[in-house]
């Protein structure tokens, strides 16, 4: 249409004439929206949203007894919802505007319910609306604490969830999103953390195995069985992870390009080659392999690569899974068996295990003899490989921290667990007045 | 008359429902269970976490007859649900003290 042709140039005619936008130090170049970029990140927050609900849901909602089974759906759904409102709040600014004096630790207010965010506006330097950037991230700041459910299923108290959800997004997950992304300290180190080690998955899985430590184990684990009631919704909820899992690390290139490309390739061979380990573990330690097993292997691999994916190349990514697999398997079925702890649905086993190996690994595999994209300019393997270490010790040291904090003012103040009547009869009826099957 | 009642490993339902339809029992019950006798269950693994699975599935068949068809019953199920292997089952014959048809209000042996 010509008024589109009209303005587009007026558009392209301001880019090159006005001024380039200041952002922190440097002068970022001024940013052409570019349709395929825009087109593909459309795509990817589709993807990623998927990725919890139903993806994670499903998931989790297999895993657990059926009686809890709806408990689970109602968590993932509500947080999703929980979060988008708070994103546009507040959250949106924390992590991404600019935060002044703070800026290293934390973001500003200036980006409040999603002021600037218009139309038209970009977010230099990419070249998608900042719409669709702020969507993108949404989908990450949902799915993080989604996860942490696992580590507190069957037995927390719905408002209790909610009421840390809300929370820890906004003392947790916003300042370390702000550290690795947002213009941060831990960026500004040269940290490597392309689609969310630290910031998905470590956050997560630490805060879910505080939860779990700190809410208590289940009534009757270690002598009741427990299996899970429904391992085919698993089964299509680790499917719909692993096909999701695209649009989180591709889509973390933030276009259409062949470093969205090589991540989508890392990203298949990892989880692939982390499913089979984990397979074949079970296989020689049990006896039969499972399909429980397999899927676990397959998230493994998908978190171990989810630092690395805009960094190594297929060969980093063949280590980087195979290790996933075999490390996150003897964490969730050796580790948790020595020291008892119930975390029912292996938060800390797969994602914060996966998450620290593949963020420590990152700095060996982006090494160009590995076929990675190369280190920065003056930097070596030793000092990349120590500031991966500084920014999971750092996630992690605040993580559990904060993370314990809160869950002890919640648990003061509302209580954190349902009672043990209630844990009994199922948090379905209890928590939700519902069933899942009517059968 | 006597309540018959079987415990028998689910894929027998079928040969035992013909056998007992054979001799003339028409009327039958089947409910789904669960239990062990001296056959042992089986392992299952899920995340490095064995449970050992003492009960198997097994159906229960119900059937009432008068007293002259029981000990043909009892053979007709014993043939038909009999694999020689450990976990056949057991049969429970109970004294039936009353029996009565619901939409004809028949009692007694007319209504079995």
């Amino acid at each position: 249409m010509r008024s589109e042709k009209i303005i587009r140039l007026i558009t392209m005619g301001m880019a090159l004439t006005m001024p380039a936008l200041s952002w922190a130090e440097e002068a970022a170049p001024a940013a052409v929206l570019d349709t395929g970029n825009t087109a593909w990140m459309l795509t990817s927050t589709a993807f990623v949203l998927m990725m919890t609900i139903p993806g994670l849901a499903l998931f989790y909602a297999g895993m657990v007894r059926s009686k809890n089974v709806l408990s689970v759906m109602m968590q993932c759904f509500a947080i999703t919802c929980l979060v988008t409102v708070l994103w546009t709040m507040y959250l949106y600014s924390l992590v991404f505007s600019d935060g002044g004096s703070m800026q290293s630790y934390i973001g500003g207010m200036s980006k409040a319910f999603l002021a600037g965010v218009t139309k038209e506006a970009l977010f230099p330097p990419y070249t998608v609306p900042e719409t669709v950037f702020s969507m993108f991230q949404l989908t990450f700041a949902i799915i993080t604490p989604a996860l942490i459910v696992g580590g507190f299923a069957e037995r927390m108290k719905f408002s209790a969830v909610l009421w840390f959800t809300a929370l820890w997004v906004t003392l947790v997950y916003a300042p370390v999103a702000h550290w690795v992304w947002g213009g941060g300290w831990l960026g500004a180190m040269g940290a490597l953390d392309f689609a969310g080690g630290t910031v998905v998955h470590i956050n997560a899985g630490v805060a879910g195995f505080i939860a779990c430590l700190m809410i208590g184990p289940r009534i009757g684990h270690g002598r009741t069985a427990m299996p899970p009631h429904s391992l085919v919704l698993t089964m299509i909820g680790a499917s719909l992870l692993w096909v999701g899992w695209f649009g989180f690390n591709a889509g973390s290139a933030v276009a259409a390009d062949g470093a969205a490309g090589m991540a989508m390739l890392v990203t298949q061979v990892a989880s692939s080659v982390a499913a089979l380990v984990w397979m074949l573990c079970e296989w020689m330690n049990h006896g039969k392999p499972t399909t429980l097993g397999i899927a676990s292997g397959a998230v493994a691999g998908l978190v171990a690569i989810t630092p690395a994916s805009g960094f190594v190349g297929p060969i980093g990514a063949l280590a980087i899974g195979a290790a996933a697999g075999l490390a996150c398997f003897l964490a969730a079925a050796k580790l948790k068996k020595i020291f008892g702890y119930d975390d029912a649905l292996d938060v800390f086993g797969v994602h914060a295990v996966g998450g620290i190996l593949g963020a420590i690994l990152t700095a060996v595999f982006v090494d160009v003899s590995f076929g990675g994209m190369g280190l920065k300019e003056g930097v070596t393997m030793g000092h990349q490989l120590w500031v991966q270490v500084v920014s999971v010790g750092a996630t992690l040291a605040y993580g559990v921290i904060v993370s314990f904090i809160l869950l002890k003012v919640i648990d003061i103040v509302i209580g954190l667990r349902v009672d043990e009547e209630q844990e009994r009869e199922g948090l379905d009826i209890v928590l939700h007045d519902e069933r899942g099957y009517d059968l | 008359m006597k309540l018959i009642t079987a415990i028998i490993k689910p894929f027998k339902l079928d040969d035992v429902r013909e056998a007992l339809s054979e001799i003339g029992v028409q009327g039958i019950t089947v409910t789904e269970v669960k239990g062990f006798g001296r056959q042992k269950g089986h392992t299952e693994l899920y995340r490095g976490a064995e449970y050992v699975v003492d009960f198997l599935p097994k159906v229960k068949v119900e059937v009432a007859v008068t007293d002259e068809l029981t000990d043909q019953a009892i053979e007709a199920i014993s043939k038909s649900a009999n694999t020689g292997k450990i976990g056949d089952g057991k049969i429970f014959v109970l004294n039936l003290e009353q029996v009565v048809r619901i939409r004809t209000g028949e009692t007694g042996a007319d209504a079995v």
